[in-house]
């Protein structure tokens, strides 16, 4: 949803997390010997990106564009090769104790697939109670009430799904464990790694509308990756398009999208699908008169 | 299996129809007896035709393209009712050994994950003969390759035969199964939700080589998805599924102009896009009910804006026929004539401005 109101509020306040300048190579597999240094790729090339709070993100890119490296990089998962990140404007290298604690509750993730990231054997409540305990430090009866609290909030009722077992849910269902999971820490930002992007298109908005809903009543931020330019319109306010590792184009979400500048930003504009019939017999007869 | 039974009735196969399935059913056997979970599925593909069948999770899309091919994911499911008829031969009452010339030769299937079905230890040259060995393909297996990787547009087809998955992309692995299924030059290709896994250039790029593909080889397409937008890119007639019943089937220019039954009108709301304006993130509520825990009378009350009491949820709706601009369609509503209906969730449907 986009409330342009919002917008110029989070341009004034300090960036909630920054990635400047970052760089991340890896040795490329099978290259380098005994004496002879490895081959290195560069999955992300000087890219820089800020996200203030309360706002929506959007990293947009193809498989191997390096987005989901930059993902991890701003999670503290993979340390950058050169460059830093920046968490409420300290390098989150030289954090001490007590703020690097708070950087890993306030800097949450979700995956595409949250049913990967569940402990098949846990039932769900155990999985969004332990961050409740270890982040939160919360006695076992607090614990109890506000997983039941977190599951409502992302509309599973609890008394229905508080003792199923991950393989027991759908994929829309697993998918809002690993959201509720993710708010049980009370973050700022979530990292979204194609959160919806192995949904079908109705469950797909039920959860894009339920991160919409979160944004609005706790003020979270997101950094959404996704390569689907239909979440970025319908979610995002700003938009970075990387390819090959580099930002290529970025900017306010409605101006990407309606002016795309970047060549690779019209491409993927081309090539989303467009739910229109007619074009097909358009395109048979332009092919046929020419 | 009497010989009365093996001849097609001709009243109601129709004749120009590559692909003619009649009043199917599917079950599953389960402790508690067998559970329904296609019925009365009717649908036909035409030679050169692409179809698209759409629906959410759990519709019932995948056991009908299971059926079709009598490749059933488990044992227990199988065929309780209904007739498949493959240009003019019935399917559903071949022997097993019968069927394995059938599939594979007549008709070819891909699947939404190519890597789970490409050996990851066989170069993709091999697994390409290895369908024409099956089939006792000719004798030069390796120009038919050739040719079959130069018709899917990768460049440098010797090279690429010599690969192994893993050294491909997915859009290119998903071009080598599409060559698979298309060795032994087969009348029909069944796609299921081909291009889900990839990202939208990609999926674009197969798109486009599976309507060529139809255009060229005058290959009967029958699309699996849940993307209507992919449909509307890809298909000239639409079947919907719900619950395990087609709820609407309509030519794809009437179906996206006038959608009849409200749970397609919910499915077009719900596409994004990045052209459309005024989104509020629209969805039908609720889910697809599990199978064998169907609603009374019409399957999609309890999640419909238009239900009314005492009518929908006691009567269950046929398939009725109507006719429309561009062909004979139908739906399965009871209100579907009703003024109001037309825009059941009461707002534009899909408004795409297009560039």
């Amino acid at each position: 949803m986009n409330t342009p109101d919002q917008r110029p509020a989070a341009d004034r306040q300090a960036p909630l997390l920054e990635a400047r300048d970052v760089s991340r190579l890896f040795a490329i597999r099978g290259s380098g010997g005994l004496f002879r240094p490895a081959r290195m790729q560069r999955a992300v090339d000087g890219v820089s990106v800020v996200v203030h709070p309360g706002e929506v993100v959007a990293l947009v890119g193809e498989s191997g564009s390096g987005k989901t490296t930059l993902g991890r990089m701003l999670l503290g998962l993979t340390a950058p090769s050169s460059g830093s990140i920046l968490y409420r404007g300290t390098d989150i290298r030289t954090l001490p104790a007590d703020a690097a604690r708070r950087f890993r509750r306030e800097v949450q993730v979700v995956f595409q697939d949250s049913g990967g990231s569940l402990n098949p054997r846990h039932p769900i409540a155990r999985a969004i109670a332990l961050p409740l305990q270890y982040n939160r430090g919360l006695d076992a009866a607090a614990i109890a009430h506000e997983v039941d609290a977190l599951l409502d909030q992302v509309g599973l009722p609890p008394a229905h799904f508080r003792h199923r077992l991950p393989h027991e849910l759908s994929g829309g269902q697993r998918q809002r464990v690993g959201i509720a999971r993710a708010l049980a820490s009370q973050p700022a930002v979530i990292i979204a790694d194609e959160p919806v992007s192995a949904l079908d298109v109705s469950v797909r908005a039920q959860i894009l509308r339920l991160m919409a809903d979160l944004r609005r009543d706790r003020g979270l931020a997101y950094l959404f990756i996704t390569h689907d330019l239909g979440v970025v319109r319908a979610l995002a306010d700003r938009v970075v398009v990387m390819t090959g590792g580099k930002v290529v184009e970025s900017g306010d979400a409605d101006t990407v999208l309606d002016r795309p500048a970047h060549a690779y930003t019209r491409q993927l504009l081309a090539a989303t699908p467009v739910p229109d019939p007619r074009r097909q017999w358009e395109a048979t007869t332009d092919t046929a008169s020419a | 299996m009497t010989h009365a039974m093996t001849q097609p009735t001709p009243a109601t196969v129709a004749p120009d129809a590559l692909l003619d399935v009649r009043h199917l059913c599917v079950d599953i056997r389960t402790p508690g007896g067998a559970l329904r979970v296609v019925r009365d599925v009717c649908l036909t593909v035409a030679r050169g035709e692409a179809v698209g069948l759409v629906g959410e999770s759990g519709s019932g899309k995948s056991m009908t393209a299971f059926s079709v091919m009598n490749l059933f994911p488990s044992p227990l499911a199988h065929v309780a009712a209904g007739e498949i008829h493959l240009e003019g031969q019935r399917l559903n009452l071949l022997s097993a050994e019968a069927m394995r010339a059938v599939r594979g030769a007549r008709m070819g299937m891909v699947f939404q994950d190519p890597t789970s079905y490409l050996d990851p230890l066989m170069p993709v040259g091999r697994q390409i003969a290895e369908t024409l060995q099956a089939h006792r393909f000719g004798d030069d297996h390796q120009a038919r390759v050739l040719e079959l990787l130069d018709l899917m547009e990768l460049p440098h087809a010797a090279q690429v035969a010599r690969k192994y998955p893993h050294e491909l992309s997915g859009g290119m692995r998903q071009r080598i199964l599409i060559a698979c299924a298309l060795a032994m030059r087969p009348a029909l290709l069944i796609a299921d939700e081909p291009t889900t896994a990839l990202d939208v250039t990609v999926q674009s790029g197969i798109l486009k080589l599976l309507s060529r593909l139809r255009r060229e080889l005058d290959l009967g397409l029958l699309l699996i998805t849940h993307d209507l937008a992919v449909v509307a890119e890809t298909c000239q007639r639409v079947y919907v599924m719900y619950a395990g019943e087609i709820v609407e089937h309509q030519h794809a220019l009437d179906l996206f102009a006038a959608p009849r039954h409200p749970y397609t009108q919910g499915l077009l709301r719900s596409i994004l896009h990045p052209r459309s304006r005024a989104l509020d993130l629209f969805s039908v509520p609720g889910g697809v009910p599990i199978a064998g825990h169907w609603p009374s009378g019409c399957r999609f009350h309890p999640r419909c804006p238009m239900a009314q009491p005492g009518i929908c949820d006691a009567d269950a709706p046929a398939l009725v026929p109507v006719g429309a601009a561009h062909g004979p369609g139908a739906d399965r509503c009871l209100r579907a004539d009703d003024p109001q209906a037309r825009d059941a969730w009461s707002q534009p449907a899909c408004t795409v401005a297009l560039p």
